[in-house]
Parts: structure tokens; C-alpha cells; sequence
């Protein structure tokens, strides 16, 4: 078991034929994952290393039964990208491209949530998902991530930063434990998935026996997902919350963190998560080693 | 990026919102000419992007010529909790009736756009959420509707604003609902809206933020470029398009993705460092931005040793070293460098960065990030 994907999803690359997706998409594959097709309009019948090339997604899942896309695709046309892969069907879209929009991305959530809700969007600005051995998707190193062991304990990671995605990973992998899956929610105003989605999935699945987060601070999110934790999550969690020394008041990087007036700060979060009985780390191999505290322990 | 008033005034003119004449001006002499065009009376007020400019004595107004001079005097070069008041702004002045508050701006939690409107203006909002709650109308907008004028008047009416305002401010909501979607703003707010006794309605301030991943698609913002309060390390770093904000540590830091950047300082401050700069320098970073984030943090005089953290996924590990080695030939660093290289490519990046002969004193790689940070700090304090 993992979430949102295992070994048999088929995927798509919405921008196969451009710098980034064909990159990762080939990467994806080398790593194990089912890259079904690739989608650029105008290049159809083209194929990239074998990765055959369709003109529209609709298309795509009619020749090849994908059933999840990955969008490489630029700011201007990932909201559109989107839309397209979820009229075609898809139910798992993957969204990394950085940079759109906070209108686009409010504007594409809420046409999703209402036109196309069986349509699950991870992104945007995120850095994928990956259930080690079976299936990655997205910008993920594969080779940083310790596979799942038939009887566990295994981990189940979800984080709203790209690059600390991939440090809860390093550290897990450093100290021998498995991880379920690994998800990166990214840290954009209007994420398709959050942390509570994950949490609920992750609190189901029997392959997962306790779970890593890793927030930042700015707006509410990490505090909403404590409150989730308290009233439903029984497996043991440690976790991390990035920024504890940033100023009050400016803006850290694109769009995720900013902290004002008080609220969002890092220390807020990390009081919150600590009163839902999370172990909380000041850094995140700090974070790592409670997690093996945990997994010792189970 | 933030706007001041007088650009948040222009913006919201570009929509139709009501807003007094006037103009800027960066000298006294300058302010007296903005104020005669105006007409006086006219209010002369400081632009600095700070709250409570008027409490702090840099909003005056003006009755004549002798007055507008005598303001703008005080008011040029004042300090403004920190913020050097380098431009006024002078328009004619209001007669005010009564005083509102409208803003927009995107709820995160619930994903919508979100409405606030109170009767209680011209004060802070933070204020009247805190004492009086309930006289603060918040309204949720999805964005596939949008806003009516019918649900704008509606707000007006449950904010309880008198019945002859309320046409006057139904349809500066309604343009302020389209300058904010349209002009793809983080916060459109006007604070305050007011009420003259002739039963117009105007906007009396502009607070406006744009979303600079927007940019692409308004090229009108060009305009409001070069003004904006940064410090000359932030204006090199915007000129190469880095996510960079200054600091007052010792340890130059450039990590990629605002998240590890954010735990970089915290880790360095764990082992008793001080972070000189955020630098981000995204995703998918090649050699020529890597090279120019050394270029910025070099030119900090306060740096005394740089943490460059890198855990690659869309970056690449071989283009970091590039950058680096780059770098190291383009300018000469007065600091040495710690790495820390991880992920994407990190073996390729380490191999380059060996191959390129670069003496210790200079660079060293670190295992882990709370290694590397030791290290620095090292440095940093020796």
C-alpha cells in the first residue's frame, strides 16, 4: 500500500517535450514509474526516448489508460494544463511548476472542487510524490529514499517545502528507515493537496506506522493540521517547522512563508503540533532522530 | 511587492475608484508646485510603506502656500519607525462625513477570496478586529462567481453604512473587487473609505500588494519599479532576480528553496551563528545564478564566511559547482565558502568542484547541513 499512487498508476507528462519534463519524466521512468505518454499540443506522434507524444491529454488516456499526470508545463499554461488533465478524466494531477499565479491557483482549486472533484490535485510549486520502489512523480531524487520493508515500521512523510521534502528523506534514509510514501504538498497559498489530506490518507494506510511533517511558517496550515492530528491521528509523529529565526514580518522566498502580526510564526506551530502530542525537532535531523526514536519504539 | 499610496492611488485610477487629485513630489519646492495644482486646502503625506505615518506626524495639512512649504519641510527626510521619507504625496484635501474600511485579499484557510468591510475606518483594522469584532462584515468569495454588485450592496447594508453612501460604496467595491482580481493583487485596501458630505464616496489612502509571479502578464507595473524601500545588497540581488532579503548575521547564506533557506538560518543560529541574508535561489538554479548569489553576498560587508546549502531535486548538483567555480573566477570572494551538496547530481557537482583544484581556505564540503553550519560558524566567530 502507499497513497495517492502504488506501482500500477500510469502516468503522463503534460511537457514532455520541454527542458524540465523531459528531464524528470525520463528520470521518473529510469526510476521505475509507469511514464505512459507524453502530452504537448502539435507534437503529436513525435516520442521522446520511446515515451510516445500526444497532441491533447484526452488523447493520451484514450491510447494509453493513464490514470495520473505529471504537469511540466510553465506558469502561463499550468492552470490550463490542469483543467485539460482532470476534463480528460485523470484523477491524480502532479503539478511542479513554480511561479503561478495566487489568483490562477484559487480560481483553478475551486473550479476543481466543483467541476471535477474526483480529480486530486498535489501542487503546484511542489515537488511530487514518491512511494520509494514503486512509483515517483516528480522532481524527487529516487536514490534519497529508503524503500518500505514488508513488516515495517515504515514512515510516511508529508511537507510543504520542496527541499526539505527531500532532507526528511536524507535523514530517514541515514538512519535505515523505511518510508511508505513521501509526499510534497508545496508551499504555494492554494495547494491542491494539504496536509490533512495526506494525514487522513496516511492515518488508512496499514503500510504506514507513523508519519514525519515538515511545515514553515506563515499562514494556518500547519496549525489546522494539529487540531486534525488530535481528534484523528493515532500513529506517532515527529515533525519540524522551518523558519523559527526568520524577521517578522518580510517574506521568505516565493509565496509560502510570511509571518504577520503575530500569527503563523514558527513557534506558534510548533506549540500547536506539541499540544497534539507531535515530537517536534528545532531542525530537521533533529526531526529525523525522533522519528527514530519512534520507529525504535513501535 | 508592496506599492505606496500614491502608486496605489494610480493603480486603483486605472480601475475607475474615485481618488483625490494631486501629486508626488521628492522636494520641498516640488511639493509646494504639487500643492497649487491641487488646489488648498491639501494634505501633504509622507510615502514610506509603514503604518501610522499620521500618529508619527507624516500627514499634515495645509490651509496655503506658506503651510504646504513648512510641512513638506518637516515631512521630507523624516524618519518613520525606521523608513526615511524620501517622496510626499499632495493632494487636495477631503471633508470628511464619516470613515470605512474595504479591503480584499486571498483567504489561504478556506482558499477564497476574502471581503472585509467595516464602518469603523480610518483606524487599524487589527484594532477594531480585536475590540469590536462583530463591526468588522467578512465576506468569502469564490472566484468562479466572482462579486455581484448585489452581494457588494448587501455588505454595505449588513455593515450597516448609511443609506446615501451606500451607492457610492457598492460600486468602488465592485471596481475595487476588479482592480484586485484583474490587477492580480495580494491585498487591495482602502483605509478610509470615506463619506464627504456632498454624499460621494472616495478612497482616501491605497494600500496595495501586487503578486510578482503576475508580472509577466502586466507590464504597466514597470512603472512602479525603483522606488520600492530596499537596501542596496536587496537592489543587486533583485537586479539578478534572487530571492534575497537582508539580515544582519555574519554567515552569508544560499540555499535553494525558500524552505531549506528558512532552516539554513535556523540551524546556524542553533550553533550560536548569524545569518547575514535569506537568499533562495530557487529551483532549477543554473551556474550563471549561483555565480550571481555569490556576486550579492560578496558585496555584504559583514560577511564573514558563506553557507552555500543545496539539496538537489529540479536543482542540479553540477550546476551548483559550475556556479561556483564560476564564481570563484569571476570575483574574488573576501570570504571562504562551506557546502553542503546533496541530492540531484551531488556526486557530479562534488567531482567538478574537486577537479577545479579550489584551496581549502577558500571552500570546504560538509557532509551534513548541521556539520557545514558548525563549520561556518566556526569561521564566521573565529
Amino acid at each position: 500500500m502507499a497513497i495517492f499512487v502504488n506501482e500500477n498508476t500510469k502516468v503522463l507528462v503534460q511537457g514532455l517535450t520541454g527542458g524540465q519534463g523531459k528531464y524528470h519524466g525520463r528520470r521518473n521512468r529510469d526510476y521505475g514509474t509507469q511514464i505512459v505518454g507524453g502530452v504537448t499540443p502539435g507534437k503529436g506522434g513525435q516520442d521522446v526516448d520511446g515515451i510516445p507524444i500526444f497532441n491533447s491529454v484526452a488523447e493520451a488516456v484514450e491510447a494509453t489508460g493513464a490514470d495520473a499526470s505529471f504537469a511540466a508545463v510553465p506558469p502561463k499554461f499550468a492552470s490550463d494544463a490542469i483543467i485539460e488533465a482532470a476534463e480528460a478524466g485523470i484523477g491524480f494531477v502532479v503539478c511542479i511548476t513554480e511561479g503561478i499565479p495566487a489568483q490562477d491557483e484559487a480560481l483553478t482549486f475551486n473550479r476543481l472542487v466543483r467541476e471535477f472533484p474526483n480529480t486530486r490535485l498535489l501542487g503546484p510549486n511542489c515537488p511530487g510524490i514518491i512511494s520509494p520502489g514503486k512509483c515517483n512523480i516528480g522532481i524527487t531524487a529516487g536514490e534519497i529514499a529508503q524503500e518500505p520493508t514488508a513488516d515495517g515500521p515504515n514512515v510516511g512523510i508529508v511537507s510543504r517545502s520542496g527541499t526539505l521534502t527531500y532532507q526528511a528523506l536524507y535523514e530517514l534514509k541515514q538512519l535505515g528507515i523505511g518510508v511508505s510514501t513521501c509526499v510534497g504538498i508545496g508551499g504555494d497559498p492554494v495547494p491542491g493537496t494539504n496536509f490533512i489530506d495526506c494525514l487522513a490518507e496516511f492515518q488508512n494506510d496499514p503500510e504506514t506506522h507513523a508519519i514525519m511533517m515538515l511545515g514553515e511558517i506563515g499562514g494556518s496550515a500547519e496549525e489546522e493540521a494539529a487540531e486534525f492530528i488530535q481528534a484523528n491521528v493515532t500513529k506517532p509523529m515527529s515533525a519540524y517547522i522551518a523558519g523559527v529565526t526568520a524577521p517578522a514580518g518580510k517574506k521568505m522566498g516565493h509565496a509560502g512563508a510570511i509571518v504577520s502580526g503575530g500569527k503563523g510564526t514558527a513557534q506558534g506551530k510548533m506549540d500547536a503540533l506539541a499540544a497534539a502530542g507531535v515530537k517536534v525537532g528545532l531542525n530537521p535531523t533533529e526531526a529525523g532522530e525522533l522519528m527514530g526514536e519512534i520507529v525504535k519504539s513501535l | 511587492m508592496d506599492l505606496f499610496e500614491y502608486q496605489g492611488k494610480q493603480y486603483f485610477a486605472r480601475y475607475d475608484i474615485p481618488v483625490s487629485p494631486g501629486g508626488p513630489a521628492d522636494t520641498v519646492d516640488e511639493a509646494v508646485a504639487a500643492a497649487n495644482a491641487a488646489g488648498y486646502p491639501v494634505v501633504v503625506k509622507a510615502q514610506v510603506q509603514v503604518g501610522g505615518r499620521g500618529k508619527a506626524g507624516g500627514i499634515k495639512l495645509a490651509d496655503n502656500e506658506a503651510e504646504a512649504r513648512q510641512h513638506a519641510e518637516a515631512i521630507l527626510g523624516m524618519d518613520i519607525k525606521g523608513h526615511v521619507v524620501k517622496r510626499v504625496w499632495v493632494e487636495n484635501a477631503s471633508d470628511i462625513e464619516e470613515e470605512y474600511y474595504v479591503s480584499f485579499t486571498l483567504d489561504r484557510a478556506e482558499k477564497k477570496h476574502l471581503m472585509m468591510l467595516s464602518r469603523e475606518g480610518g483606524v487599524e483594522i487589527e484594532v477594531v478586529a480585536e475590540e469590536n469584532p462583530d463591526a468588522i462584515i467578512k465576506l468569502h468569495i469564490d472566484p468562479v462567481d466572482g462579486l455581484s454588485a448585489d452581494v457588494a450592496r448587501q455588505a454595505c447594508i449588513d455593515a450597516n453604512l448609511p443609506e446615501r453612501a451606500i451607492d457610492g460604496a457598492t460600486d468602488i467595491i465592485v471596481k475595487l473587487y476588479r482592480c484586485y482580481t484583474e490587477g492580480d493583487c495580494d491585498l487591495a485596501e482602502i483605509n478610509p473609505l470615506i463619506l464627504k458630505p456632498t454624499g460621494e464616496v472616495h478612497a482616501l489612502d491605497a494600500k496595495v500588494t501586487l503578486d510578482g509571479n503576475a508580472e509577466y502578464r502586466h507590464p504597466e507595473w514597470e512603472a512602479f519599479k525603483g522606488l520600492t524601500e530596499m537596501d542596496e545588497r536587496e537592489k543587486m540581488a533583485a537586479e539578478k532576480d534572487l530571492q534575497y532579503i537582508g539580515l544582519d548575521g555574519t554567515v552569508g547564506i544560499i540555499a535553494n528553496g525558500a524552505g531549506l533557506a528558512m532552516s539554513t538560518l535556523d540551524v546556524v543560529n542553533q550553533v550560536g551563528g548569524s545569518a547575514a541574508n535569506f537568499l533562495d535561489i530557487g529551483g532549477g538554479a543554473n551556474a550563471d545564478v549561483m555565480a550571481g548569489a555569490l556576486e550579492v553576498i560578496n558585496f555584504d560587508e559583514n560577511v564573514k564566511s558563506i553557507f552555500i546549502n543545496i539539496f538537489g531535486g529540479i536543482t542540479r548538483g553540477e550546476e551548483v559547482a559550475k556556479g561556483i567555480v564560476e564564481a570563484l573566477n569571476r570575483v574574488e570572494l573576501k570570504a571562504p565558502i562551506v557546502i553542503r551538496l546533496d541530492g540531484t547530481n551531488a556526486e557530479e557537482g562534488r567531482q567538478i568542484l574537486l577537479d577545479a583544484g579550489i584551496p581549502e581556505s577558500k571552500l570546504r564540503s560538509e557532509p551534513t547541513m548541521l556539520a557545514a553550519a558548525k563549520t561556518v560558524v566556526g569561521l564566521a566567530n573565529a
